[in-house]
């Protein structure tokens, strides 16, 4: 490459020290002063004024590399698409390949021969999370309706399950279809009040509803034992056969009727594959609906309201199905949840976990179903990895958001996909 | 026009104000079935006011609203903003254009069916179902916006995101979304705003073919008076938000009050937009 004349050169340097100005005005106080006690209660001061010039230092490399960094990389010829963008354009022109790849992958993940314990777990939990990312991805990828209280419905649909569970004595298959009725409902009765709202506005409130739900939980004892959650919680089981060492009289388990010799990765396995089908059923529904006029409704309503009404779309009945069908989906992953821990509380619901199912969403690439996959297993097993330097986990978790925002600002695989295509009108000879 | 003149919209005592302003005062006019009617005036007389009224958008401070619908009088002021166009077959264009960017257009024009289209999946259930009584309305949709399509010129364009059209196809589809409603009456604000000389002849043509074939009633907003001139059965003339002037174009170009109101005693500087239709305007007065 060329050596920038001089303008840019002076420009360069310029401006690097501008910034190590206002690091220098920073750093005075804040790193070169330091009080400290003097003994009688009184301070002292000390001064750092070489911490002080290393910080300036610094600033000033820092900017002048990232200016002639980013003045490199514009001389380059404009077709060279950055890296991020030509993996994910790789990633769409394969998508069919990949979907079959990544589906073969998740089915045989159990009896893979690196596979483990806890390694079904981890799979086990990014697919809860893949789930809530495909549920909460018709709410704000389809219909663009912010909604930063999803936790609210997973809850719901957790909190139905262990109280149908222990009041009724449901077991799990029959409260399945009830928590996601339930959690709908919950949908319908957030929807209402935040008809006329959008955007911003639309955040806060569903952020109060989320909020409302766990404060509910936590302080309506008497239903929902508070604090302490409900625990005891009955396990699936494999149409009617429990996993368990010794069946309850008069029942057999799993392992007998199997002929096999009791293990608990059984439970393990038949939990990871239930979530599966769970997830895959979410996302064969939204691919699904998506061809449908409520889908196509939906979109139009994240495209333009105003247009919709015009074109007689009663946009509540759009509004209140997408958060309908959203809630629907987090409310079977509540249920799958509290059948999974046997043990629900108010603290699995709080607001990092709706703040971390939007990131999924939103990095993903909104409205994108493989984006959400991806999104889910980087933000899950991202901090598994981060184990050995967990003070700074939720750190470079931000700053890998900061990062990827910058870059890929729609998302990792933002792309849509159109939901039909117009065929070629058949020739004369053929219609006849 | 040949034969009986059949109302459609018959709009009586219209007034809208805003606090204080008075933006339509006591507006009285009858649009007919295939007929166009055009509604002219200078920039703030109170013409995209009118259609918002129309439809929904505003609730008018007085007045009635009625579309005559065979025997059936449906009063457009009593309804539910998406219901006039649902029920009384109201479709509208928007200054500027507003079209679902991100869909593709043929998107666009499925969307316009989506009350057809919901009633036939029966509420999404023989839709997911993949039901055959499904399949044959989606079908049938689809067929419609190829008619238009073609019509429009657009079909070349169908598979493309409405957002990536240029201008003039832009405004083209949104004429054509419209129409897919299957409206009675078809409102159009400004459609030749941005449009290029041939364009807006391509319009005229356009226009006045939907007008013949399709039997429906075109309502009006334009400040292009090639267009408005060309094509308009009606005219009716606002300022103020008062009604100065009601007649065809031969009547509307000698009306000294329509006259006065586009070229003399501006009370307010004219912009620079409203200049060019003033001229334009008075052009095509004396030379026709």
């Amino acid at each position: 490459m060329a050596v920038p004349p001089a303008g840019p050169w002076s420009g360069l340097v310029r401006d690097a020290l501008v910034a190590a100005l206002v690091a220098g005005l920073l750093a005075l106080p804040f790193v070169g002063l330091e009080t400290y006690d003097i003994g009688g209660g009184a301070l002292g001061i000390r001064t750092h004024f070489d911490r002080v010039a290393i910080a300036i230092a610094a600033v000033f490399a820092g900017r002048f590399l990232y200016r002639l960094l980013r003045q490199l990389y514009r001389e380059r010829p404009p077709s060279a698409a950055p890296p991020l963008a030509r993996i994910a354009a790789w990633g769409n022109r394969r998508a069919a390949a990949i979907t079959l790849v990544g589906l073969g992958f998740a089915l045989a993940l159990p009896f893979l021969p690196m596979s483990s314990r806890y390694l079904i777990d981890l799979g086990t939990t990014v697919l809860i999370y893949v789930m809530l990312g495909w549920g909460l991805n018709i709410v704000v990828g389809l219909a663009g309706l912010l909604d930063l209280g999803y936790v609210a419905f997973y809850a719901v649909g957790a909190y139905t399950f262990a109280l149908l569970a222990h009041n009724l004595g449901f077991t799990f298959w029959e409260a399945l279809p009830l928590t996601g009725l339930v959690a709908a409902s919950f949908g319908i009765i957030l929807g209402f009040p935040v008809l006329r709202l959008r955007g911003d506005y639309l955040a806060i409130v569903t952020l109060g509803f989320g909020e409302i739900i766990r404060i509910v939980l936590l302080n309506w004892s008497a239903m929902t034992g508070g604090p302490n959650g409900i625990s005891e919680i009955p396990r699936p089981t494999f149409f009617s056969l429990p996993f368990a060492r010794n069946a309850p009289e008069g029942t057999t388990s799993f392992a007998q009727f199997f002929g096999l010799d009791f293990s608990p990765d059984h439970r393990v396995i038949f939990l990871y594959y239930v979530i599966l089908a769970l997830a895959l059923v979410t996302n064969w529904f939204t691919l699904r609906i998506r061809r449908l006029p409520v889908g196509r409704a939906w979109e139009a309503l994240r495209e333009d309201e105003i247009a919709c009404r015009a074109l007689g779309i009663n946009p509540t009945n759009v509004k209140l199905s997408a958060f309908a069908i959203g809630a629907m989906f987090g409310g079977f992953a509540g249920a799958f949840f509290a059948t999974r821990q046997g043990f629900i509380s108010p603290e699995s619901f709080t607001f990092m976990e709706s703040a971390t199912i939007l990131a999924i969403v939103v990095l993903g690439g909104m409205g994108s179903q493989m984006g959400v996959v991806l999104a889910a297993i980087l933000l899950v097993t991202a901090p598994e990895f981060g184990r050995a330097f967990a003070e700074f986990r939720m750190l470079v978790f931000g700053a890998a958001m900061v990062a990827i925002m910058v870059w890929r600002p729609g998302g990792l695989l933002a792309r849509r996909e159109p939901s039909l295509h117009l065929e070629p009108r058949p020739t004369a000879a053929q219609s006849r | 026009m040949s034969g009986e003149r059949v109302p459609l919209l018959k709009i009586e005592h219209l007034t809208m104000r805003f606090d204080g302003l008075v933006a339509v005062d006591d507006l009285s006019f009858t649009a007919y079935r295939r007929e166009i009617t055009a509604i002219i005036g200078p920039n703030g007389a109170g013409k995209t006011t009118v259609f918002n009224c129309l439809t929904g958008f505003y609730k008018p401070s007085a007045g009635r609203l009625a579309m005559l619908a065979g025997d059936e009088t449906l009063l457009l002021e009593r309804m539910e903003g998406f219901r006039i166009a649902s029920d009384a077959g109201m479709a509208r264009t928007f200054q500027n254009v507003r079209l679902f960017a991100g869909m593709t257009v043929l998107e666009n024009l499925i969307v316009a069916q989506h009350n057809a289209l919901m009633a036939a999946s029966l509420f999404s259930i023989a839709g997911l179902l993949g039901l055959p009584r499904y399949r044959a309305a989606e079908r049938a949709a689809i067929e419609r916006a190829r008619h238009w399509l073609d019509r429009l010129g657009l079909i070349a364009r169908a598979d493309w995101v409405a957002g990536a059209l240029p201008y003039g196809d832009q405004r083209r589809l949104e004429i054509a979304r419209a129409l897919c409603t299957g409206p009675r009456l078809l409102c159009l604000d400004e459609p030749a705003a941005g449009l290029n000389p041939r364009e807006s002849a391509e319009l005229n043509t356009l226009l006045l073919g939907i007008r013949d074939d399709e039997g429906i009633g075109i309502l009006l907003i334009e400040h292009d008076m090639s267009v408005v001139m060309g094509i308009s059965d009606q005219i009716v003339v606002l300022d103020h938000g008062r009604k100065i002037a009601d007649g065809t174009a031969a009547e509307i170009r000698a009306d000294p009050k329509v006259i006065k109101a586009y070229l003399g005693e501006e009370e307010e500087a004219p912009l620079p937009a409203e200049t060019e239709a003033h001229i334009g305007f008075s052009r095509t007065g004396n030379t026709c």
